[in-house]
């Protein structure tokens, strides 16, 4: 089954780290990415920039609102996303205790529905 | 041989398998695809097809394996037609791939244990995993569990429907955890035994025939666990805390319907087989050496049916047994049955002062009160206990109880 991460996280956060921080942060990152990927568990992952640089949008009566800003004004933002092929739930969860993003952050594990040709 | 006759005994023979194998069909017909629903949608299609067909043919020799070869016939054919529009060829697999698992004398793996474990995943809401395995692995039907759990059926069949999706969407496994992980997931399924065991034991009087039911399903599934987990000492704990409570089962009233508290028990009245059998349970389960909070409170019984023996309750180890589970689990009801046996031990002052502040939670409850109205009346605070006892009053939904209060409140 394909798992999809949503890192959330307090975007603040990271600009209070200092350089060093940053960088150990990072590398904790790429450590996981290339765990996943070495298990051969990776189908896919993103950084997101920040929710300053989000738009959304939205069709009513025919007319597309569009809008500054993120769907939801929340105290965590959606940060990045890991997609993961894992057997079931429990793998899916180990995995996600794993990540970082689970330290300083909480993340939503959510199956993703499958295709046909998937 | 009259058809009555032949529809009496396939009813039984029925009746028989259902009650030692439902979970057992339940938990091997849905451990690959995850189906729960779908599984017990063909099982008793399954035993419908039972009973229209045994009295005529005779009762297989093996009704198991008869119920286990119909059922999954019609979960092949479910997954055939049923789900046209959504990609049955897994399912199809998967059912097919667990007729390999089948031995061959016919029987089938027992996965009950992990049918257990999928019913208490962390990701299945706390509040529906006691009800959940009442239902699959014991077959109980919502109304008889949302009676006993004081929900409307209607609101408790919806909570079963959902913790079975999320099992089956989200690729909840049919899993023993790993020896590490072990421990944690084990309290999650004792925990929901034991609280499908605390909503049977609230009717006393065995008046309400759901709820006395459910304290002997939940002995069941306490059974179930301890056979399964025969190393693990708090499933051997649970086990002998709930035989202990059940031996007192009929002391808890008199002929007349009236509430006994422990203290005035008859020990004759107790179920010494029942007792025991849990001492000796006790005793295995400690020589384990992992103490945990259900063996803490067996041994808590143990001290309480000390009485049978030497006539009298061996106090200063519960006291010593409450200090060690108040660590354990920090819960205000641990630390008012603490204080009452402290009574006993130290006298009424030092019981009040280890008596716990009624906070917004202990206020609504009951055996709080009380208690302290026990203790202010013994410290001769006549009117605080008479108030304490009458917020006990207000808050008993068991007239027997409420009746036994009256009765204390109206003797200070």
């Amino acid at each position: 089954m394909q798992y999809l991460f949503l890192l959330y996280a307090n975007e603040g956060g990271w600009d209070q780290l200092t350089d060093a921080q940053k960088q150990q942060g990072m590398a904790a990152y790429t450590a996981y990415t290339q765990a996943l990927r070495k298990e051969g568990v990776l189908v896919g992952s993103n950084r997101l920039k920040p929710i300053a640089d989000a738009t959304t949008v939205h069709i009513a009566d025919g007319k597309s609102q569009v809008l500054d800003g993120p769907y939801a004004d929340t105290k965590e933002q959606l940060g990045g996303y890991y997609l993961v092929e894992v057997p079931d739930l429990d793998a899916a969860l180990a995995w996600a205790a794993r990540c970082p993003g689970a330290s300083h952050g909480t993340i939503e594990v959510r199956p993703v529905w499958p295709t046909q040709n998937a | 041989m009259t058809k009555g006759n032949g529809d009496g005994r396939a009813r039984e023979a029925a009746e028989a398998v259902a009650r030692t194998s439902y979970g057992k069909l339940v938990a091997f017909l849905a451990a690959r695809t995850r189906d729960v629903a779908a599984a017990e949608d063909a099982l008793s299609e399954a035993f419908a097809a039972a009973l229209a067909e045994w009295p005529v043919k005779g009762c297989p020799s093996n009704p198991e394996a008869w119920l286990m070869t119909v059922a999954r016939r019609r979960l092949i054919d479910g997954a055939r037609h049923v789900r046209v529009h959504e990609d049955a060829t897994d399912d199809l697999r998967l059912i097919a791939e667990s007729l390999d698992t089948i031995r061959d004398d016919g029987a089938m793996p027992d996965q009950r244990l992990a049918l257990l474990f999928a019913c208490a995943h962390p990701a299945i809401d706390a509040a529906v995993r006691a009800p959940l395995m009442l239902q699959v692995v014991l077959g109980l039907d919502a109304k008889a569990i949302a009676s006993a759990f004081l929900t409307s059926p209607d609101a408790m069949a919806k909570r079963l429907v959902r913790a079975k999706q999320k099992i089956r969407e989200a690729g909840i496994p049919f899993r023993i955890p790993e020896r590490e992980e072990l421990p944690a997931r084990i309290g999650s399924v004792l925990d929901a035994i034991y609280a499908a065991f605390a909503e049977g034991w609230t009717d006393p009087a065995g008046t309400d025939a759901a709820r006395r039911d459910l304290a002997e399903e939940a002995l069941f599934l306490a059974r179930l666990a301890a056979e399964l987990l025969p190393d693990e000492a708090e499933a051997l704990g649970l086990l002998a805390l709930v035989l202990y409570a059940e031996s007192r089962r009929r002391a808890r009233r008199d002929a007349a319907g009236n509430f006994v508290p422990l203290d005035a028990q008859d020990p004759l009245a107790w179920d010494i087989a029942m007792i025991e059998e849990a001492e000796a349970l006790l005793r295995h389960a400690c020589a384990l050496g992992a103490i945990g909070r259900y063996q803490l409170e067996a041994a808590v019984q143990s001290a309480h049916v000390a009485r049978c023996r030497s006539g009298q309750a061996d106090w200063p180890a519960v006291v010593e047994l409450y200090d060690a589970l108040l660590v354990l689990t920090r819960s205000p009801v641990v630390a008012i049955n603490r204080a009452l046996a402290i009574a006993e031990t130290q006298g009424t002052e030092a019981a009040i002062a280890a008596l716990p502040d009624a906070d917004e939670r202990l206020g609504r409850y009951q055996p709080y009160w009380a208690a302290r109205a026990e203790l202010l009346a013994r410290s001769g605070a006549l009117a605080q206990a008479h108030d304490a006892y009458e917020l006990a009053i207000g808050l008993e939904s068991d007239d027997a109880i409420r009746r036994f209060l009256q009765q204390r409140q109206a003797a200070l």
